[in-house]
């Protein structure tokens, strides 16, 4: 059975699938039980969802007992095509070994959800789904099973892909069932028996992810590999200030050089997330299109173009008050504990940088902009992106084109940490296509990837916080200084009024003031909680100190009673949950030990993307300030876990992420420009410099959540609080290396 | 443009190039050899990194010009006769990718060390591995999967 063939069944159910509920799909199964579910989007956003996502699921089982589970989520290392069917495969009995994931081929939110990724929910938003999916076949197979061996129900199970008759041991396999099974009714959804967690088989085991072989044998499908009949090179060359206009450009000098087809001055829309100005350059390979970038030469007006300046944004923040001009949050009364003259009250500024995603695959899109048979405009795409539904909304708005004339390829991406969610690199090489007349691949070189990033904006927070006389915390005020690109602030500069530690304070302040800076931002891995986490759990440590405290304990004190700060919402601190992930930290890392000289242990928790997690990091600084990380513990309470390999894998990448991007990561601007643009002028960590990890993971009764993101927000405060232990003073700048230390 | 003549995974190749394209580019676009990695052209990332005569070398920096008359290993000839290599085995047990991109990188890096040291120490690892960045972060279990391989290449598996 070819998948094509059942795509085409699939696809043929159009609009049958708009609510809820299972179907069999009829026919293309070729004499097996194929399942499709549905389900209608999830309609709430929240702030802290880059762009939530939201797989529809197909399930074949074949009469030779392949099992294909198609995946129709997009994959950037975080995991989800091998998880999700994990779950599938689970609740309907299955070995793993008959599992074959397919990547859904094309975007089409009818049939496949909403294909997008972010936000770390992409599990959660699945689990009952997917088990849904599992216990459905597996009621089909039981039912037909009973059938066959004509027994009742009650005496069969369904395990290891196959049905047993418990009383005689008699066994018919899921590909010997499953023409059988497709006959069956399909069940109700309320009818439905999860399996308990103590039968698990598969969830909770190590599974490598499904596109292993392909990775290792160098034929995985990542969006630069794209190659298709016919296919020119290109480029396109923007103002180094962001909204410079093209006034004029050596075109002819560059058609003339050796590889190069042809090129074009390009007026762009000014709108960054769009098109701007620039010069495209197509020719027969990518190496002859970076070569004649070289001898290009541009006139730019940049009367319109960015002047950012971090210098004069540092001066700005360093000039702001203790309340910013918007107040974001307001409980109890800040002024009165601060005013009190028995309250100890300490302010300090922290200030984060602007820092790239620096994904390892560049900026890349292939497009072919041509006419169909019938003459009409349809533009196929091959993108690493996370989220093909925007990819087609922009098709639409911007090229007039329906659903039917754009055909879409979510190619496997190098990495993306919220990068791959905007749309000017797919509308660069669509223009170059539609000039070329032929498919265009764009590739950015990597300075242009730096350089035109959707950085994780730069900041400073203002602390200020009140120790009374038991040395309790009473008030905390945070005052973020944050950007404004063209005028309007961006919603990962923050404050979010539902961040931790906000809920668990009486007296509360958290204001917002912004400058204009155009540099564009976009979500980088937790936005918001990686600087947030940084500035608030660094200050408490300094809180702690102040109080004469141990940190954990008063962190403890701040937890108080366990309880759900809103019950039942994932998005909502779970007090109990904390508790418990920061005494398992503790216990674990052996928190409270005398350290030798020259050494600390640094202690922060945050909850942020519905997971808690506590990490405790252990440094030395030698008389150099060199500062070596041997280890970093950290418990997390995600509930179950799905893949215990990839939940490793999560845990281990983002505190290693964490540390690189602390120790010496830092973009600038002057006069608009950005001033570091490739791996020479913006460190990151190599292996030797990685700690030694030790994760917890307390695999409580909730549903699970994702780990993408959640455990890179503490390990910045932790390890600056581990460097105070260590040598006595603090770090309230990032990165590390510009007060002094490297690593 | 010339013509240069190298050794592909062990095939004869004719390469017709401008000299100073770097090898990187002849295998990706005019071989269709895109296992292979562009990720910073400076030679800082090493996802770039092939065999040449059979030492690791970054090939976003190697002229095609430099290139001709060597042998050269990409990800895609270290499967042998269908067989994958102790590495590329272990690098799936191990599941040391996380997006992938690097891995054929770190994959001939190890691979490179394997070769003339197949019982490496940490420190080993750490410095014959210190020029492949992983944006991932999977240094870890980079470092465990070279001490499984060694393992397989000590009990006689190619590396």
């Amino acid at each position: 059975m070819k998948h094509n063939d059942i795509l085409t069944e699939i696809q043929s159910l159009g609009g049958q699938l708009s609510r809820r509920g299972f179907l069999k799909l009829s026919g293309a199964a070729g004499g097996g039980l194929l399942l499709a579910a549905s389900f209608p989007s999830f309609g709430e956003e929240s702030p802290t969802l880059v762009g939530s996502a939201e797989l529809n699921a197909y399930v074949q089982v074949r009469g030779d007992g392949k099992i294909i589970i198609y995946s129709g989520s997009p994959e950037m290392g975080q995991g989800i095509k091998t998880s999700l069917p994990m779950i599938v495969a689970e609740e309907m009995g299955a070995n793993w070994d008959d599992v074959e994931v397919v990547q859904a081929p094309e975007v089409n939110t009818e049939l496949y959800g909403r294909q997008s990724t972010g936000g770390s929910y992409t599990l959660y938003l699945n689990w009952n789904l997917m088990r849904e999916m599992g216990a459905t076949a597996r009621d089909m197979f039981i039912a037909a099973a009973a059938v066959a061996l004509e027994v009742p129900r009650s005496e069969l199970k369904a395990e290891g892909s196959q049905v047993t008759h418990v009383p005689t041991g008699q066994v018919r396999s899921f590909g010997e069932l499953a023409a059988l099974a497709h006959r069956q009714p399909v069940p109700k959804k309320e009818t439905l028996v999860f399996k308990d967690r103590e039968d698990y088989k598969i969830l909770g085991q190590s599974i490598s992810q499904v596109d292993s072989l392909e990775i290792v044998t160098g034929v995985g499908d990542f969006g630069i590999d794209t190659k298709v009949p016919n296919m020119l090179y290109g480029c396109y060359v923007k103002c180094p200030a962001v909204g410079g206009e093209l006034i004029s450009a050596n075109i002819d000098d560059i058609k003339r050089a050796p590889g190069i087809v042809d090129a074009w001055s390009i007026k762009g829309n000014g709108n960054v997330r769009e098109l701007m100005d620039g010069v495209g350059i197509v020719g027969t390979d990518t190496w002859s299109v970076f070569k004649a970038r070289e001898i290009l030469d541009v006139k730019w007006d940049e009367t319109k173009a960015s002047k950012d300046s971090w210098q004069a944004f540092v001066a700005f923040a360093e000039a702001q008050d203790q309340t910013g001009e918007k107040v974001v949050v307001d409980e109890g009364d800040v002024d009165a504990a601060f005013a009190d003259p028995g309250h100890k009250v300490l302010s300090q500024l922290y200030e984060y940088p602007y820092v790239s995603h620096l994904c390892l695959e560049p900026m890349n899109c292939t497009a072919d902009f041509r006419k169909d048979e019938n003459g009409r405009d349809h533009l196929e795409l091959w993108i690493p992106t996370q989220s093909g539904p925007r990819v087609q909304e922009m098709a639409k708005s911007r090229y007039g084109l329906d659903q039917d004339q754009v055909s879409i390829h979510m190619k496997r991406m190098g990495g993306s940490f919220g990068r791959r969610t905007s749309q000017e690199y797919v509308i660069e090489a669509v223009e170059l296509s539609q000039r070329a007349g032929r498919p265009v691949k764009l590739t950015w070189n990597r300075e242009d990837s730096v350089r035109y990033d959707f950085l994780r904006e730069g900041g400073f927070t203002r602390l200020k916080g009140a120790i009374d006389d038991d040395g309790s915390v009473v008030a905390i005020e945070e005052h973020v200084i944050g950007v404004a690109p063209g005028g309007k602030p961006s919603r990962f500069t923050g404050p979010w009024a539902s961040a931790f530690p906000f809920s668990t304070m009486k007296n509360i302040r958290a204001s917002l003031t912004t400058r204009q800076m155009d540099t564009p931002v976009g979500p980088w891995r937790a936005p918001y909680s990686n600087t947030h986490a940084f500035a608030s759990q660094s200050f408490f440590d300094e809180l702690a100190t102040l109080a004469g405290r141990d940190p954990i304990e008063l962190m403890l004190e701040l937890m108080g009673e366990r309880r759900w700060i809103t019950p039942d919402d994932v998005r909502a601190l779970n007090t109990g949950r904390a508790i418990d992930v920061i005494n398992t930290v503790a216990k674990k890392a052996q928190w409270g030990r005398p350290m030798p000289k020259g050494q600390g242990l640094g202690f922060a928790f945050y909850f942020c993307h519905a997971a808690h997690v506590a990490e405790i990091a252990e440094v030395s600084v030698d008389q150099n300030d060199r500062v070596t990380l041997h280890k970093v513990t950290a418990a997390v309470d995600v509930g179950p876990i799905i893949n215990m390999s990839g939940a490793m894998s999560q845990v281990q990448g983002a505190i290693i992420d964490g540390y690189s991007t602390m120790a010496g990561q830092k973009i600038t601007m002057e006069n608009g420009r950005v001033q570091q643009t490739n791996l020479d002028q913006y460190p990151v960590l190599r292996i030797g410099q990685a700690p030694e990890i030790d994760v917890h993971f307390i695999q409580s009764d909730f549903d699970p959540t994702g780990l993408g993101e959640p455990a890179l927000p503490p390990l910045a405060p932790a390890v600056a609080n581990a460097i105070f232990a260590a040598t006595g003073r603090r770090v309230r700048k990032m990165p590390i290396s510009d007060v002094g230390f490297s690593v | 443009m010339a013509k240069y003549e190298l050794m592909i995974n062990g095939e004869a190749a004719v390469i017709e190039a401008a000299a100073d394209m770097p090898l990187l580019w002849a295998l990706r676009d005019l071989q269709g050899l895109t296992g292979t990695k562009y990720g910073c052209g400076i030679g800082q990332c090493g996802a770039c990194t092939v065999h040449v005569n059979g030492a690791p070398t970054r090939s976003c920096l190697l002229p095609l010009s430099a290139a001709a008359g060597a042998s050269v290993t990409t990800i895609e000839g270290l499967a042998d006769g269908g067989q994958l290599s102790a590495v590329q085995k272990v690098w799936i047990e191990t599941d040391v990718a996380q997006c992938g991109y690097c891995q054929a990188g770190q994959i001939m890096s190890a691979t490179a060390l394997l070769n003339v040291n197949p019982s490496p120490s940490d420190e080993d690892i750490d410095q014959a591995m210190s020029g492949n960045y992983c944006r991932c972060g999977t240094y870890i279990r980079i470092r465990e999967a070279v001490h499984a391989a060694a393992a397989y290449y000590n009990a006689g598996d190619k590396a």
